[in-house]
């Protein structure tokens, strides 16, 4: 069933109306039955939890005899910046994923913000979907605050995700969906993968069948599930950050998701006018290439790489401002 | 005056966009100013670039104390400025939060170190700043409630109000925030406009930083009669939080019936909605205090939900 989550009138003609479909057992659910909230669209050019959204859903009604409890799927909570193809709030250029839990007596922003925690409030457990942005692509991963990794790791490790990030706690981060439903005793989970403005559908079905597997984990799923790959979990790793020195064209030269070797070529900084080389970029470390620039144009400094390997060298020392920039 | 190239930011197909710093005096780090951290700000660069101005006749005439430096910086992102965006314009990241910054980072997060690097150790700064919601504000200045701030030295401004703000999870990047957490006397001020140059309330807000400038003796004074005359005004202080927002419920044409700065009573109308097809008054903002006007909506259009106008109310707590 299609329900109203909050709405305010634009100024012509139209309401912003954020939607959710709430998918109940044949028999509707009982007055206790554990509810389940999946989350995306909260950045409008994050589009790899549309084919979640939609995935999930139709799995639902086709074998809803197996579902045991409520799954509410929230498609796009910035549904004006999906619409155009813009990652904050279109009339303010605000990020929404920093005003949670918002206010109910603040602006426009706020005020939803508020309302969606208040809907989301109370589930047993919810998944909040994020693409990476254009620039990067990533490999399927659940993000975890440090502060509520204990009680989380759980539920994480059912998702089917290859790897379970968890990061150290930032005070910016306070203001995330996640953060505010975690503070309230809402089990949230924060998935990244592939990458901005795209689709990637195998990264999709993989987390269709964690959903499942989480919602097998919580009672409310009686179907037979696929085994679930065991995540590597980043604490036990380390990460190397590669940056560009140089401004140009990144051409890439190495596969994303595969291992590579300290030294080994990932590819080079290009300029097109001179011809000229301008950066060489190797590998500082052997490991799992796991993050790897998707846009070409890169500045001095922006990120093409990471790298998760077990030596010391690489460091992880920007990893709170590279959550900042990513979340 | 010394200009100096502070660092500069290199991109593919544009010329090395320079950060200069304008240098007055020498000695102590006694003050810095920024200007323009966001692409749109030209009414924070105006200003900047008026306060230079006068700066350099001052410096001519000898009126910069001895043992004193000042450095304007009056633009930081003409990259996004020239193309007409407000945050950078090549990820949409936004450098006032990413400070202190992280030399090894994101672009952003290197122009902030960069940046950081020359204001660090500055005894006061000022930063000459503009908000998220498009707005006319009554020029004021803020201070961040860090527990390092100075609340007193905001009335050597002399501007009409000063408010106080409990910084949130967001402002712990900006570079308000991280100056005083670094140790400088770190002051925001607000103008009426951002996009547009609004000369008068420009002019508020120069001889605002003129006249903190004279009050710390880092400047002399241009008229000599004025020597030593400059006490701390009386502003109205208030918290961020003591202000009553005046939300829209429905969406259309916007159309004011008051003026920031206006005093209001309980009741009085403060803007009117205006259905956009029939144009007929869907909705009247009233006002449901007794107070001043802080703030209004600045677009003729307006959604339902929105900040229309905020009060600073005559019924409120006190601040020491």
């Amino acid at each position: 069933m299609i329900k109203k989550v909050a709405s305010a009138e634009l100024a012509v003609g139209e309401a912003l109306v954020i939607k959710k479909n709430r998918i109940e057992p044949l028999g509707g659910a009982g007055e206790n039955a554990k509810r389940v909230c999946v989350v995306t669209g909260t950045h409008g050019d994050e589009l790899e939890g549309q084919y979640v959204a939609w995935r999930l859903a139709d799995a639902l009604h086709k074998n809803i005899q197996d579902l045991h409890g409520i799954v509410d799927i929230y498609p796009a909570l910035n549904p004006l910046g999906i619409n155009s193809i813009f990652r904050g709030m279109p009339l303010s250029d605000l990020d929404l994923n920093r005003i949670f839990p918002g206010s109910e007596n603040g602006p426009m922003a706020e005020y939803l913000a508020s309302e969606m925690i208040k809907d989301m409030s109370g589930a047993a457990a919810c998944v909040d979907i994020h693409a990476s942005n254009i620039f990067l692509r990533e490999l399927p991963q659940i993000r975890i605050n440090e502060t509520v990794a204990q009680g989380l790791m759980p539920l994480a490790r059912r998702m089917n995700m290859p790897l379970v990030w968890i990061h150290a706690s930032a005070t910016v981060l306070e203001s995330t969906l996640a953060h505010a439903l975690n503070s309230i005793g809402t089990p949230t989970l924060v998935v990244e993968m592939g990458v901005g403005m795209r689709i990637t559908k195998e990264y999709g079905e993989q987390l269709v069948e964690g959903l499942f597997s989480l919602m097998s984990y919580l009672g409310i799923w009686s179907r037979k599930i696929a085994p679930t790959i065991p995540p590597i979990v980043s604490s036990d790793w380390q990460v190397a950050f590669i940056n560009a020195d140089h401004s140009g064209i990144f051409i890439c030269e190495a596969q994303h998701m595969s291992t590579v070797q300290e030294g080994q070529r990932l590819g080079f900084i290009a300029d097109p006018l001179s011809g000229r080389v301008m950066e060489k970029i190797n590998s500082p470390v052997t490991g799992l290439l796991f993050t790897l620039r998707e846009y070409p144009v890169v500045y001095e400094g922006s990120l093409l790489a990471r790298i998760l390997h077990s030596g010391s060298s690489g460091g992880g020392d920007g990893t709170e401002n590279w959550m900042e920039a990513c979340l | 005056m010394k200009k100096e190239t502070l660092f500069a930011i290199n991109t593919i197909y544009r010329q090395p966009i320079p950060v200069h710093g304008l240098i007055f005096g020498s000695g102590e780090k006694s003050l810095a100013i920024v200007g323009s951290l966001r692409g749109n700000e030209v009414q924070q660069l105006y200003i900047c670039s008026q306060i230079v101005k006068l700066l350099s006749r001052y410096e001519a005439d000898g009126l910069i104390a001895p043992g004193k430096q000042i450095m304007v910086i009056p633009c930081v992102n003409a990259f996004s400025m020239n193309v007409g965006k407000r945050f950078w314009a090549a990820d949409n990241t936004d450098i006032n939060r990413m400070f202190p910054g992280y030399s090894k980072g994101e672009t952003t997060q290197r122009i902030a170190a960069s940046l950081f690097e020359h204001l660090k150790g500055h005894v006061f700064g000022i930063q000459l700043s503009s908000f998220y919601i498009p707005g006319n504000f009554v020029p004021h200045v803020r201070i961040l409630d860090t527990g390092f701030h100075d609340l007193d030295l905001c009335d050597f401004f002399g501007l009409p109000y000063v408010m106080v703000s409990k910084p949130m999870p967001v402002d712990t990047g900006t570079l308000n925030y991280n100056w005083q957490v670094f140790d400088t006397k770190a002051f925001s001020i607000y103008s009426k406009e951002t996009k547009n140059v609004h000369i008068d309330s420009a002019i508020q807000a120069i001889e605002a930083t003129f006249q903190f400038m004279q009050s710390q003796g880092i400047i002399r004074s241009a008229s000599p009669t004025e020597e030593g005359s400059y006490y701390p005004f009386h502003p109205v202080r208030f918290k961020e939080e003591d202000l009553v927002n005046v939300l829209s419920q429905r969406g259309g044409i916007f159309l004011h019936r008051s003026q920031v700065g206006d005093e209001v009573k309980t009741g009085a109308l403060l803007a009117e909605t205006l259905d956009p097809y029939g144009g007929n008054v869907i909705e009247r903002m009233v006002a449901p205090c007794d107070g001043r006007i802080f703030f209004n909506h600045n677009s003729n259009l307006i959604g339902g939900h929105e900040v229309s106008c905020r009060i600073i109310p005559d019924n409120r707590a006190s601040i020491a």
